[in-house]
């Protein structure tokens, strides 16, 4: 037992990395910051303008959604930061973290929106545009806000994969929170820092998952 | 446009590392299918199991599945890589990759099977205890043949999502589609074998993005797990 603190959980190691780690993980928290509310965004934009129900339109979108549905997002990443600059277009790691992710959780979070917006009856569109309301002032000010209630667990779940993704990062050499372990533990020898970088993880999203389940939960009773 | 195609679609590029990159989709197909047949029964007997709610034993169950819905799936493969084998667990890459994702597919297969099962009717079980049946054959002849109705699509959509994570196997050198392509681009200076690995990627997965629309008009529209 005591083989296996000293191994797996090595105090002095922990200490010692500490540092280390929370500089990763603030990475972490940054990238999360910026990607989950611009891929919510991109992804209310798309289910919006699939809601006006342009023929062509909506053949480029769902096209849109299920090629990036279809692309694991570490290829994504690949490709932009690969790739890409073959074209003279060159970003920096962070960058293409943010593009790759944003991509793939804008298709995701439309999906979502969409369920959503169609999930608000016919009749209250209708009642929006009776009181003087424009489409976009309807589909703002009254479906939106209904719609995105209906799918509140499909929302967070996104944002939970989303977060978790920004782990991708460490492929490219972006020194978030995975990454800064890798780096503790090469140096090392010694597993502590990926154990205590995987804890970190726990403790940031376990509140989220724990909220998922509970209104999942919810879901089913109401029904 | 000229240069886009030398780029991106070098068919003499795309000629020379094509062998060496179905090799890796038959990989990334063998890792996919492991997965899948090893992960989704494996999260339906933990569901079952919960149903007979002997508390520790749900206890157990319930942080285990947390635990592995919490944690992103490339920090769980490298855990599995790099740090069992401190624990005298060694396991190939190919194994590692396997194991990481057969769990955490086990833990969201779980999750859905679970809500399937909370999700029928009250009524439904004791139905099936009045007419006789004893509490497993009430689970495996009247609950779960329902349950599992209710959970295809959230699993479907979730079993895509993880399949997919097959690609972090490039991370610990499984010679899967991302991989063979990532080292071909480095070899031949030209990402047209990254365009060909994101086109076998499609080919692959395309069919079962598709088929979760089919399965949304089929049973109407669902909250994935």
């Amino acid at each position: 037992m005591e083989l296996f603190l000293d191994t797996f959980f090595n105090l002095e190691i922990l200490r010692e990395v500490m540092p280390l780690l929370l500089e990763g993980l603030r990475l972490t928290l940054v990238l999360t910051a910026v990607i989950i509310p611009l891929a919510a965004l991109a992804g209310l934009l798309i289910a919006a303008l699939q809601s006006l129900n342009n023929r062509f339109l909506n053949f480029v979108l769902v096209g849109y959604i299920d090629f990036l549905r279809s692309i694991p997002p570490l290829v994504l990443l690949i490709f932009i930061y690969n790739a890409l600059p073959f074209l003279g277009l060159r970003l920096g790691n962070f960058e293409a973290v943010v593009l790759a992710l944003v991509l793939n959780g804008s298709s995701f979070f439309g999906e979502i929106f969409r369920a959503g917006i169609e999930s608000v009856p016919a009749g209250q569109r209708e009642a929006a545009r009776s009181s003087g309301l424009n489409a976009p002032q309807a589909l703002i000010h009254v479906i939106i806000p209904q719609g995105a209630r209906n799918v509140l667990p499909d929302l967070v779940t996104n944002i939970l994969e989303l977060t978790k993704q920004t782990s991708l990062a460490s492929v490219v050499a972006l020194q978030e929170l995975l990454r800064s372990a890798q780096i503790a533990q090469g140096l090392l020898f010694n597993p502590t820092p990926l154990v205590a970088a995987a804890l970190m993880y726990f403790i940031l999203l376990w509140p989220l998952v724990r909220i998922i389940s509970r209104m999942q939960r919810e879901v089913v009773v109401i029904k | 446009m000229e240069q886009i195609l030398n780029y991106y679609f070098n068919l003499e590029v795309i000629a020379r590392y094509l062998p060496d990159l179905l090799k890796g989709l038959l990989i990334t197909v063998e890792m996919a299918v492991l997965i899948i047949l090893l992960g989704v029964p494996l999260g339906l007997l933990l569901a079952v199991v919960r149903t007979y709610r002997i508390r520790p034993l749900n206890w157990l169950i319930v942080f285990l599945v947390d635990f592995f819905r919490a944690i992103p799936l490339l920090v769980i493969v490298v855990l599995t890589y790099f740090a069992l084998p401190y624990a005298g667990i060694v396991m190939s890459s190919f194994t590692a990759t396997v194991v990481a994702l057969t769990l955490v597919l086990a833990a969201f297969a779980e999750e859905i099977f679970w809500a399937g099962i909370t999700a029928i009717d009250k009524g439904q079980w004791e139905a099936a205890r009045s007419t006789g049946l004893n509490r497993t054959q009430a689970i495996f002849v009247v609950i779960l043949p329902q349950a599992i109705q209710i959970a295809i699509p959230p699993l479907t959509n979730r079993t895509i999502a993880i399949t997919k994570g097959t690609s972090l196997g490039s991370v610990i050198a499984v010679q899967e589609i991302l991989s063979v392509a990532t080292s071909a681009q480095s070899l031949a200076a030209n990402p047209s074998p990254l365009t060909m690995g994101a086109i076998l990627y499609l080919i692959l997965f395309f069919p079962f993005v598709r088929f979760t629309r089919w399965l949304e008009r089929r049973y109407g529209s669902w909250r994935s797990v």
